[in-house]
Formats: structure tokens, C-alpha cells, sequence
């Protein structure tokens, strides 16, 4: 009876810990959807094609031939075999036009989530932290922006704001981060009751640093997967804001301002309107899959044991 | 049920008061005074450009102004159109059947097939038809629908022909409207041929402004299936012999219905941001195109009172869905 703790076995944890052991179980979970793996591809052949736009594209974006006003795809009878995708109503190359584009889309699903994940994140963290009034009050604040139809509202702001790509990406952030705020404050407020956070406060850490050093990084799985659906939410957004003239404003090729007068040309050149948005769709669906992804990866729910 | 209606019912007023504020202070946030806004074009004389100030009443306190503005809102005063001079809430109800109208259509179809889209991918998941509705319903999701909306357009309508283009109803037909529902009003009229005629121009906006809540609904059935369907409750089911249409069609989706409602509920707002784009798209004349109109020519009093009543119809069909789910779920309404 006295030497239980010779005959004890050691058992060593062979599970490796650290952040590259940790990365490589998420790739593990990551990649075991195809299609997340898939749109992951497209989208950085999307980054790679922004960023190579001036080597790739054929010609510059406003470049305009006078002898080639809406000639069809190098498929079609009558094209013209410089212009791959053909050309638009002022002879301008859609193919240049649409990698240019890509610049602009990705551009502003970089700013409209930096911008709608910093404010709403801080917000969030504020109001599940201190409660009480102030989070009452917010979340009131909150409610009200969530009851306007987001482009309704994108759509005043940027009438109020005058129509520019800056406005409507500053218009599009602002109805997004509600959505961010709602997450962090309940995520927060189930973290703020767990033990780690009493160890902390205990050990005398201050607020600033218990709020983002020690509760945020545990509240980051949603806010990731809500990330990517609010980059393809402000890519749709922001083409939608161009398709209606309230976004970026001619000559600028971004994809929903190229379609902004393509309900002209449904009846005799198709490809002016189909191919600005194969675009959106494609580089929009690529992130939704890698959101999918994201989610099934970083949710332990989901997971199977 | 009362007291759960009540709370609810009260937690409105201050949503509806922040609501009010945004639009009362639109018009105030743009630069310059707001009588040379709603001026436009038109040149004003000193003396009349003071006596419109104190007309509206701009030369007073703003809180002055914002509770005449309250007073005036809660009697349905909203302004007058600068464009029509007809009164912006009377244009408002005059057009907006024309969006329940369309909204309606869309939603019942994305119920239609999204629900035994969703419902059928559970039962065979992981088969080439799981994938195949999963992945078109992720296209549905992610789509730019006023590129859709075009997209259709060329095909069924130029170059096939099948439907028309724009309008609710061919121009041969008039009547008076009675209900505000063209598919109604076109049967109540006795025309022949009417009533074919606004359904072929519903068609297209219906699919369009269809979409998002048809891959959503899909997407929120099938998982909500999965979950239902391995709880102990449907084994039982399964395991009394009950042939399966019954035990996914009554036990199972029962309750995997609930949590699809409130999908269904929260596709309010997407539903009337996509009615902006699908209306436009088909000139169809609703609220949705009259708002995009209004910001265009800088009709302020419609944009302002157009912003008003939107978000307001917004808040109560969300209250409407939240009573709802309160009276199928016992445990919603006896929580705080």
C-alpha cells in the first residue's frame, strides 16, 4: 500500500502542442473539404492576378480602340483575336478590364473588414465586459442599425456621403459591424465566467490586457468565419452600390460599375453583361467555400471525434 | 403569451425612437441648409429663403424640431415628394403592394423548393444529389443577383422570348386597383388573358429575388435535418416501424422546422435590400425602385420618409416572426 507511486505507468501526452502543431491540425481539418481547398485556389489565383495585373492584363484598363467598338469573345463570328473576352461599347478590352477589377474587389474586402472587424471587435469586447447600461445602450444602437435593410441603408449613407468607392466601402463597413459586435460580446460573456479568466483577474492583470490578451484570442473562431462571409458580403455589396451608380464611378473598371449600364446591351452583346459577373461570382463563391471551410475547421462542434 | 407580447411589444419603442432619430438626422447631416435641399434646382430669393426656414421651422432648437418631426411621424405625416408634391407616405402605401406583392411570390418559392431540397440532401447525404443541391445552393448564396436578374433576361426573354422584360402586366390591360396584387386584381378584373399576364411577369423578378432565400432556406433545412434526425426520438420512430416518409416527413421535420422559421424570418431585410436591385433590374414599380429613384434625383423628403417606413415594416415583421416563434416554442416565451 505504500508504494502506489512506483507501480504508477508514466503516460506521456504525444499530442504535439505549440502554434505549427496547431496550424497543422487545422490545415488537417481545413483540407478535408474539397471544396474549401478548391476555393482556396481560386482565390489566390485571384490575389496573384491583382497583384500581377500590370504583366498579366493585355492592355491598359482605359484604353480605348476606335476600331473595335463591342466585338464579340475570340470564340464568336466577327471577333477580333486581340481582344480575348471582347470588347465593350467604347472598345475597351473586358479581359484587361476585369483584371484590373480584381484589384478593386479584393481592395475593398481587405478595408471593409479591417474596418468592420476593429470597430465592432473593440465594441463587442467593451460591452460584454462591462455590462450594465452601457451595453444596453449600444446593443439598442445595434438593434437599429440591424433594422434597415444593409444595402438601404449603404445606399443613404452614400447619398449622404456623395457616391465615391471610399464612401461606399466606409458605408459598407459601418452596416457590417453590428454583426461583429453581437459575436464578440457573446462570445466574451461566455468566456468572461470560465476559470481562466477568474486565475487572471486573481492574479491581479489589468482590464485592457484581460480584454485582448486574455479573452479575445479564445473568442477568434466565429469572428474568422464570420470574416470571410463579410468579404464576400462586401464584394457583392460594394458591386451592387457600382451597379447602381452609388458606388465606384466611370471609367473605374470595377465589376459592378462595369455592369452600371449593361441592361443597354442585353439585346446585342451579351458578353459586355456576362463576364463583369462570372467575376463577381466566381472570386464571391471561392471565399463562401473557403468560409465553409474556415467554419467546419475552427468549430469543434462540428468536428468529428 | 401577454406578458411575453408585452416585453416584446415594449422593447420596440426604443429601436423605433433610434430609427427615427437616423432619419430626422439624415436630411440635418448634409451639407448645406436644408431648405436650399429641398429647393433642387430652383434659385431663391433672400426674403423667400428665410421665410421657408421659418415656415419648416429650421430656425428653431433641434430637439424643438425632432419632437414636431415625432408629432408630425405619429400622424403619418412624412412630407411632401419635391418631384409629385404627393404626400411621401401616400406614395409609399400607393406602391408598396407592388413589393409585398413580389416579396411574397419569392419567399413562397424559395419555401417550395428550398424546404424539400434541404429535407431530401439530409436523407441521401453525402450522394452525388446531396453535393449536387449543396453546391448549387452555396452558387445561390453567393450570387450578384442584379447580374442574375440580366442573365435571365437575355435568355428567357431575348433570346428565347418567354417573358416579358419589365412591368407587372402587359400594357393592353387596365383596371383599377382593389387589392394592390396584380395577380388578384387581374382575376378580380375578368379580363381575359389579364391574369396570365401579370404571372409571366412575375415570373423572373420571383426567381431573382428568390435566389438568396432559396439557397439560405436549403442550406439551414439540411443541417437542421442532420441534427433531428440522429436524436433517440427519431430512432424510436424508426425503430416501431414506421416507413420513413413518415418519420422524416411528420417526426423529423417537425422539428427541424423551427429553427428554418426564424431563417425565414431574418430573410426579411435581405428580401427588401434585393427588392431594391430586382425592381430596378425590371422597372417594377414598388417601393424598392422608388427609393433608388428618390436618392438618385435628391428627392430628400422621400428618402427620408421612404427610410422611416422600410426599416419600420423591418421591425414588425421581426416582431410578427419573434411572436410567432414564441407561440410554437413554449420555451422562447418564459425566457427574459
Amino acid at each position: 500500500m505504500t508504494d502506489i507511486a512506483a507501480k504508477t505507468v508514466t503516460v506521456t501526452d504525444t499530442r504535439k502542442t505549440g502554434r505549427l502543431a496547431l496550424l497543422s491540425e487545422f490545415w488537417a481539418y481545413f483540407s478535408e473539404n474539397k471544396g474549401a481547398v478548391a476555393g482556396l485556389v481560386v482565390f489566390v489565383f485571384v490575389i496573384l492576378i491583382a497583384i500581377f495585373a500590370d504583366v498579366v492584363a493585355p492592355f491598359q484598363p482605359q484604353e480605348q480602340y476606335r476600331d473595335a467598338f463591342l466585338k464579340p469573345p475570340f470564340w464568336q463570328e466577327g471577333a477580333d483575336p486581340r481582344f480575348i473576352l471582347g470588347t465593350d461599347a467604347v472598345g475597351r478590352d473586358i479581359l484587361s478590364r476585369l483584371i484590373y477589377g480584381s484589384r478593386y474587389s479584393l481592395f475593398i474586402g481587405v478595408i471593409v473588414v479591417t474596418i468592420s472587424l476593429l470597430l465592432g471587435v473593440t465594441i463587442g469586447l467593451l460591452t460584454g465586459f462591462f455590462r450594465g447600461a452601457f451595453d444596453a445602450a449600444v446593443m439598442r444602437v445595434m438593434d437599429v442599425f440591424l433594422s434597415f435593410p444593409s444595402l438601404l441603408l449603404a445606399l443613404v449613407l452614400v447619398a449622404l456621403l456623395g457616391p465615391s468607392l471610399t464612401n461606399a466601402m466606409i458605408a459598407i463597413a459601418l452596416i457590417q459591424q453590428p454583426h461583429y459586435v453581437r459575436l464578440t460580446r457573446a462570445a466574451v460573456m461566455a468566456e468572461m465566467g470560465k476559470d481562466y479568466v477568474a486565475a487572471a483577474k486573481v492574479s491581479g492583470v489589468g482590464k485592457i490586457r484581460l480584454m485582448f490578451v486574455t479573452i479575445l484570442p479564445n473568442c477568434m473562431g466565429p469572428l474568422i468565419v464570420q470574416a470571410a462571409l463579410s468579404f464576400s458580403g462586401a464584394i457583392l455589396d460594394a458591386a451592387a452600390l457600382g451597379f447602381l451608380g452609388m458606388g465606384a464611378q466611370p471609367p473605374t473598371p470595377e465589376w459592378g460599375t462595369m455592369l452600371a449600364d449593361a441592361r443597354e446591351y442585353v439585346t446585342r452583346a451579351w458578353w459586355v453583361v456576362t463576364m463583369p459577373g462570372l467575376a463577381i461570382l466566381i472570386t464571391v463563391l471561392a471565399i463562401n467555400l473557403m468560409g465553409d471551410g474556415l467554419r467546419d475547421a475552427l468549430d469543434p462542434r462540428l468536428r468529428r471525434s | 403569451m401577454l406578458r411575453f407580447l408585452f416585453y416584446r411589444i415594449l422593447l420596440l419603442v426604443p429601436t423605433f425612437i433610434g430609427i427615427s432619430i437616423v432619419s430626422f438626422g439624415f436630411i440635418r447631416m448634409l451639407p448645406g441648409d436644408p431648405v436650399l435641399l429641398m429647393a433642387g434646382e430652383r434659385s431663391l430669393t433672400p426674403e423667400r429663403h428665410a421665410e421657408l426656414l421659418k415656415q419648416f421651422g429650421f430656425d428653431r432648437p433641434i430637439w424643438e424640431q425632432y419632437f414636431s418631426y415625432l408629432w408630425n411621424l405619429l400622424q403619418g405625416d412624412l412630407g411632401v415628394s419635391l418631384k409629385t408634391k404627393i404626400p411621401v407616405t401616400q406614395e409609399f402605401f400607393t406602391l408598396f403592394p407592388a413589393t409585398i406583392e413580389l416579396s411574397l411570390v419569392a419567399v413562397l418559392f424559395a419555401i417550395v423548393f428550398g424546404i424539400p431540397a434541404g429535407v431530401l440532401a439530409a436523407v441521401r447525404r453525402g450522394t452525388v444529389f446531396d453535393h449536387a443541391v449543396m453546391g448549387t445552393a452555396l452558387v445561390g448564396f453567393s450570387m450578384p443577383i442584379f447580374w442574375w436578374g440580366l442573365l435571365l433576361i437575355i435568355l428567357f426573354s431575348v433570346t428565347l422570348g418567354l417573358t416579358p422584360v419589365s412591368g407587372r402586366i402587359g400594357l393592353v390591360y387596365f383596371f383599377q386597383p382593389v387589392t394592390g396584387f396584380m395577380l388578384i386584381d387581374s382575376l378580380l378584373s375578368g379580363q381575359a388573358g389579364a391574369f396570365k399576364s401579370a404571372f409571366r411577369h412575375l415570373i423572373l423578378p420571383t426567381v431573382v429575388l428568390g435566389t438568396i432565400p432559396l439557397a439560405v432556406i436549403a442550406r439551414q433545412t439540411r443541417s437542421a435535418m442532420l441534427e433531428v434526425l440522429s436524436d433517440d426520438y427519431v430512432r424510436t420512430a424508426r425503430a416501431k416501424g414506421l416507413p420513413t416518409v413518415r418519420v422524416v416527413g411528420v417526426h423529423a421535420l417537425r422539428n427541424a422546422l423551427i429553427p428554418v422559421i426564424t431563417t425565414i424570418g431574418l430573410q426579411v431585410g435581405t428580401l427588401l435590400a434585393g427588392a431594391i436591385l430586382t425592381e430596378t433590374i425590371f422597372s417594377w414599380p414598388g417601393v424598392g425602385k422608388w427609393m433608388i429613384d428618390a436618392i438618385s434625383r435628391r428627392d430628400y423628403p422621400s428618402v427620408q420618409g421612404g427610410l422611416l417606413l422600410i426599416a419600420g415594416v423591418v421591425m414588425v415583421v421581426n416582431l410578427i416572426v419573434d411572436l410567432l416563434y414564441g407561440l410554437a416554442d413554449p420555451r422562447i416565451r418564459h425566457r427574459k
